[in-house]
This record gives C-alpha cells, sequence and structure tokens, in this order.
C-alpha cells in the first residue's frame, strides 16, 4: 500500500463547454491534491462543476486548460485508448444508478472489468467471489439484478468496482438512489473499505450525513473550491 | 477474448429470442430460397442429362429454322415426308428416320377427357425415340399408306382416358377423327422439363396430315445413327443432303439444324439453368434485404444499450472492444440466420424435388457458399451499427436514459 504519496494532482484545471458566446464554464480553475489512501467527499449544489470534475478525475473527459496529473502522469496527453486503459487497471466507478447489465447474474457482473482485463476463466470467478464476500453479498452471487433490492445492487456495483484492486474508487452519489438506512449501509461498507482495504475513495453527494462519513469534505461553488478541510467528526 | 464475446453476443440473442429471430428472418428466408432453387435446378439439369443419356447417344433430331440460342429458333419452311425417305435412302449410317408432325388435342373416350399430344409419325419413331410397343402392334404399312384411323396411345393417355378397362380395340375420338387404338406404348417412366413422355397419341402420319392439319408439313424428322457410325458424320451428311434438297447457295445460312444429343442436352439444360440463375438472383435480393433488417435492429439494439455501452467504457473497454462485440453479435446472429435457412432450405428442396420428381442432390458448394455470405452480411451490415457504439461518448452514454 502506498498510503500517503501521491495519487491525483490537479493545477489549474478549467472546463468550458460549447464556444464562444454560448460557452459555460463550468469549472475556473481547480487545484486538488489527493493522496492514496484518503477519503474524500465533494459537495456542492447543482451546477457548482462537481460531476465535471468527476468526469475527469474518472478520465472520461479532459480539463479544457489546466494539467490532471494521476499518478504522475499527464492524462490532458494520453489518447482516448489509452484512457481507457487507465480507467481499466487504476480506477473503479460506482453509479447513482448502479448501473448493471440486466439479466446478467450478480457474478456476471463483477467478472465484468476482469474480463476486459484478460483475466481467465477460474481467477475471474475466484476475485469475483471474494469481491461479493467482501461487500457482503455471499449467496446471491446468481441474482440477477431484478431480483436485488436497491441497496444490494449498489452492493454488487461496488464489487464490480474493487474486484479489479483499483487504485482510487470514483462513486458518484451512490447513495442518491436510496433510503436513509440503506444510504447508512453503503457509507459504512465504504468506509470498511477504505480502513481495511486501504482503497482512496472519491464520492460526490450532496447530503452532509453521508458526506461526514469521509475524512476530508471539499465544497464546489460556481466552478471554484469553496472550501477544503479535513473532517473532525468522522463517524 | 474472441470466444468470451461469442458467448456474451449469444447469451445477448438468447435473452430476446423472438426478436433475434424476427431480425434474421429475412437471412433465413433469402438463405433458403437461394439454396432451394441452386439445388431444384441442378436436380433438374441432372435429370435431363440423365433422360437424354438414357435415350442413347446415337440420336439426332432435325428441326427447320436456324438455331438461334438455347431453345430458340427463326420460323422457316417446313420439312416433307419425302425428306426424311431421302435421307433414308441416300445416308448410309441410318438406322431409322422418322418424320414427326404433332399437335396438341384433346382426346375423348366415353364421357372422360384428356388434352394430349397427337404424333403422327411411321413405325420408325418407335425405333428413332427407343420406345416399344408393350401390347397389341405397330401400324400396318396399309394403314400408313391409306391413312387409315387407327393409334398406338402412351400409358398415362390410357390412364385417364381407360382407368383399369381394356382398351386395345376401344375408339378414342380425336376432334372429328374417330380412331382405333391397336396398341399401347412401353412405359418411358420420368418427365423432362415437366414434360410427361407417355402423355402422346401415336397415328400414321398421312392420317395426321388428311384428318388434322390438312397440310403435308412435317414438323421435325427423328433420326437413330446405326450403333458403331459417326453421328458427326451422318450430321454433316445430313446437312449437305438438306441443304441440296433446300436449294441453298453457298453464301446462304442453313434454314434447318440438326442437333445430336449433345446440343440438345445443352438446349435444354441451357434453359434451366437460366431459369435457375434468374429465380437465384431474385432469391438473392431477399438476402440484401434480410442485411438491411439486421442492421435496422443493431442501431435498434445500440440506443437501446446505450447506457450498457456507456458502464462498458467506463470500466475499461476499449473503443474495440465495443465495436468486436457488435460486430460479433452482428455475425453470430446472421450466421445463425444462414443455419437455420440451410436447414428449412434442406428440407425444402427435400419435399420440392419429390413433388417435381427430380432427384435430390445435395450441393455443399451453394450451401458453404451461402453460410459465409450470410456471414459476410454480418460484418458489412453490423459494422456501422458497431461503430456507431463504439464511438458513443461515455459521459453521453452513461447519462442516457
Amino acid at each position: 500500500m502506498n498510503t500517503g504519496q501521491h495519487l491525483i494532482e490537479f493545477r489549474g484545471v478549467t472546463k468550458v463547454y460549447g464556444e464562444r458566446h454560448a460557452s459555460m464554464q463550468a469549472l475556473r480553475g481547480i487545484d486538488l491534491h489527493i493522496v492514496e489512501g484518503e477519503f474524500v467527499a465533494i459537495m456542492g449544489p447543482s451546477g457548482s462543476g462537481k460531476s465535471t470534475c468527476m468526469n475527469i478525475l474518472g478520465c472520461l473527459d479532459t480539463p479544457t486548460s489546466g494539467t490532471y496529473l494521476f499518478r504522475d502522469v499527464d492524462v490532458g496527453q494520453l489518447t482516448r485508448n489509452q484512457r481507457a486503459l487507465l480507467r481499466r487497471y487504476y480506477q473503479g466507478f460506482v453509479f447513482q444508478g448502479y448501473n448493471l447489465l440486466n439479466r446478467t447474474s450478480a457474478i456476471e457482473n463483477v467478472e465484468l472489468p476482469l474480463i476486459y482485463r484478460g483475466a481467465p476463466a477460474h481467477e475471474r470467478h475466484e476475485q469475483a467471489l471474494r469481491a461479493l464476500n467482501t461487500v457482503g453479498l455471499k449467496g446471491w452471487e446468481s441474482h440477477t439484478p431484478g431480483e436485488l433490492s436497491g441497496g444490494q445492487q449498489q452492493r454488487v456495483a461496488i464489487a464490480r468496482a474493487i474486484v479489479t484492486e483499483p487504485a482510487v474508487l470514483l462513486a458518484d452519489e451512490p447513495t442518491g438512489n436510496l433510503d436513509t438506512a440503506r444510504s447508512r449501509e453503503i457509507m459504512e461498507l465504504l468506509n470498511s473499505l477504505n480502513i481495511k482495504e486501504g482503497i482512496t475513495i472519491i464520492m460526490i453527494t450532496h447530503e452532509p450525513d453521508m458526506a461526514a462519513y469521509a475524512k476530508r469534505i471539499i465544497h464546489f461553488r460556481d466552478g471554484l473550491v469553496e472550501t477544503d478541510e479535513q473532517n473532525g467528526r468522522t463517524k | 477474448m474472441l470466444w468470451k464475446t461469442i458467448l456474451i453476443a449469444l447469451r445477448e440473442i438468447r435473452r430476446n429470442v423472438l426478436r433475434s429471430f424476427l431480425t434474421v428472418l429475412g437471412i433465413v428466408i433469402g438463405v433458403a430460397a437461394v439454396i432451394t432453387m441452386v439445388t431444384i435446378g441442378g436436380g433438374a439439369t441432372v435429370q435431363v442429362r440423365q433422360q437424354i443419356a438414357s435415350m442413347g447417344n446415337n440420336l439426332l433430331m432435325m428441326s427447320p429454322g436456324k438455331r438461334l440460342g438455347p431453345g430458340q429458333s427463326t420460323g422457316s419452311i417446313p420439312f416433307k415426308e419425302n425428306d426424311a425417305d431421302a435421307i433414308a435412302k441416300e445416308i448410309s449410317s441410318i438406322a431409322a428416320v422418322a418424320p414427326v408432325s404433332s399437335q396438341s388435342i384433346m382426346a375423348i373416350f366415353g364421357n372422360q377427357n384428356w388434352t394430349t399430344q397427337v404424333t403422327g409419325t411411321d413405325n420408325h419413331f418407335l425405333k428413332a425415340t427407343n420406345r416399344s410397343v408393350k401390347a397389341g402392334r405397330q401400324f400396318s404399312d396399309s394403314e400408313l399408306r391409306s391413312g387409315a384411323a387407327v393409334c398406338i396411345i402412351g400409358e398415362t393417355v390410357r390412364k385417364k382416358l381407360f382407368g383399369g378397362q381394356g382398351t386395345l380395340g376401344e375408339k378414342i375420338r380425336l376432334q372429328k377423327l374417330s380412331c382405333d387404338v391397336i396398341g399401347l406404348l412401353e412405359e418411358k417412366g420420368q418427365s423432362t422439363m415437366g414434360m410427361d413422355q407417355d402423355d402422346l397419341v401415336v397415328i400414321p402420319l398421312s392420317t395426321f396430315h388428311r384428318r388434322i392439319s390438312g397440310n403435308q408439313d412435317v414438323g421435325l424428322i427423328q433420326i437413330s445413327v446405326q450403333q458403331g457410325s459417326s453421328t458427326e458424320k451422318a450430321q454433316s451428311d445430313i446437312r449437305r443432303l438438306m441443304r441440296e434438297r433446300r436449294h441453298l447457295s453457298a453464301s446462304d445460312d442453313d434454314n434447318f439444324n440438326v442437333m445430336d444429343m449433345k446440343e440438345i442436352t445443352k438446349m435444354l439444360t441451357g434453359t434451366t439453368q437460366l431459369l435457375t440463375a434468374l429465380l437465384s438472383a431474385v432469391a438473392a435480393v431477399s438476402l440484401l434485404v434480410g442485411g438491411i433488417g439486421i442492421m435496422n435492429i443493431m442501431l435498434v439494439s445500440v440506443t437501446e444499450r446505450t447506457r450498457e455501452i456507456g458502464v462498458r467504457l467506463a470500466i475499461g473497454a476499449l473503443e474495440n472492444d465495443v465495436l468486436t462485440q457488435f460486430l460479433v453479435e452482428a455475425v453470430v446472429l446472421s450466421s445463425l440466420g444462414g443455419l437455420v435457412g440451410i436447414a428449412l432450405a434442406t428440407a425444402a428442396s427435400f419435399v420440392v424435388a419429390r413433388l417435381m420428381q427430380v432427384p435430390y442432390i445435395f450441393n455443399p458448394g451453394i450451401n458453404l457458399l451461402s453460410f459465409i455470405f450470410s456471414a459476410a452480411i454480418g460484418v458489412i451490415f453490423g459494422f456501422f451499427p458497431a461503430r456507431r457504439a463504439a464511438r458513443l461518448d461515455p459521459i453521453d452514454a452513461l447519462r442516457h436514459e
């Protein structure tokens, strides 16, 4: 584990959508520094730029100007395929809407990223079982998303994200579709992944209750970082 | 990876069995139609060859008119009976020459009637066409000379008019001519090009001229060459003789033509093959339509699964992975369609061959070609939708509702 080492660095990152008069400046110059092992919550009202920031972090989008270094690699210089490979080997995604493949069993969903890595079948199966076990879904392997509750589906999605043992887990409002009790379970899970497995987690949320689980909370407003502070009241 | 992609594709197809089936229906029908056409056409061609071969390779057929192409000729001066006599007299290698005139006429017996081919000729006809009389007798010389009202009938005519009753000695009516049945022809069995060879009534040529056609024309001269003699030699001898008899100068083209079995085969199979090619081309159009059907459904599928594609791209699928996945799906789909089409074609060819009484001959070439072609359709028509899927922006794809 490389706890404490550089993982992510933003230097004056801006993002402009559209052109000239119709343009919209989503990020106005973000400086950010995240080290391995952190648990960061990004908060802010709609339109504050937090989703854009997340897309850039996840290499799904590139900055208009400024530099994004991921483990000292300049992501802005990478091709579309290289960024896909970076996602494949170093990042895991959890979405608000789970985004599991329908009519496909939990274990097959979890195996998906390993397929793209070209892992052999038995290894894939073993790792997927282990990941499902970690998220507390032992015994649910053959259930399809339709047969699982929202909370369980999100656990499958988390298993899918961590099965590759990524450097960072990017979660975009992971509790947005869940009730409070279920949300807390998911947050407890993320928290334990961060503590026990040492996985770096960056999470967007607009619920202060959920952000409270993080070690560090960053507030965005109008495309800028408003506040960036360690969370003293970590649960 | 490719094997896994194929498995994913198969799973995807199994998820939507009905939709997949409807998607490939065009391919299934196209492949089935093409293979069936070619198989039946091939069977018919082989059958024509077999029958002609069974007639012997020593037969010549002379018809008036210049030969133009398969089955085509210009109308021209008809032959006379003495042309046949001249050939028989002048050319030494000839075994039999029969002048033949025929017309389609309704034959009536009691309250039964049947439209058949009435052929006016003489006894040489039997030898020249490899036939024999199985019951009764041939024409007598006096009957031939006087134009007597007698006839020898083929098995099909006997069945249609008489059923199980006795036949010899009965009278049948051909237009105004009422004639005695004096003989029954041995069956030839199979039909040629849908023509039943046992569906005929033979009467003396003079009877035909006087009572049916009202002129002295001979439509066709059938010739058989002695075994062991060259048909080419006989052919050219006949040509020389006929040019002389028809007063053609050196610069004139023949206004008749003498065909040997090779040429008759070519003529008959040429027609079959042309027809087969034409029908197959029509069937091939439905393959194209089937391909467009696949493209259509794949495009719908890409739109439907936009989010899934977004997820795949987000968790590390390369453009190529997504491209391959959709391409493989299209190819697996169209190949399955091809296989179902082949199975269908095999069953259909078998049944149609039975119904048309042509031999069923499995043609591995066309089956393989159809399969490869259907897979190729998957590649061609699957590429555009697959590329569209691969080029999706993951952010937009993930946001897609």
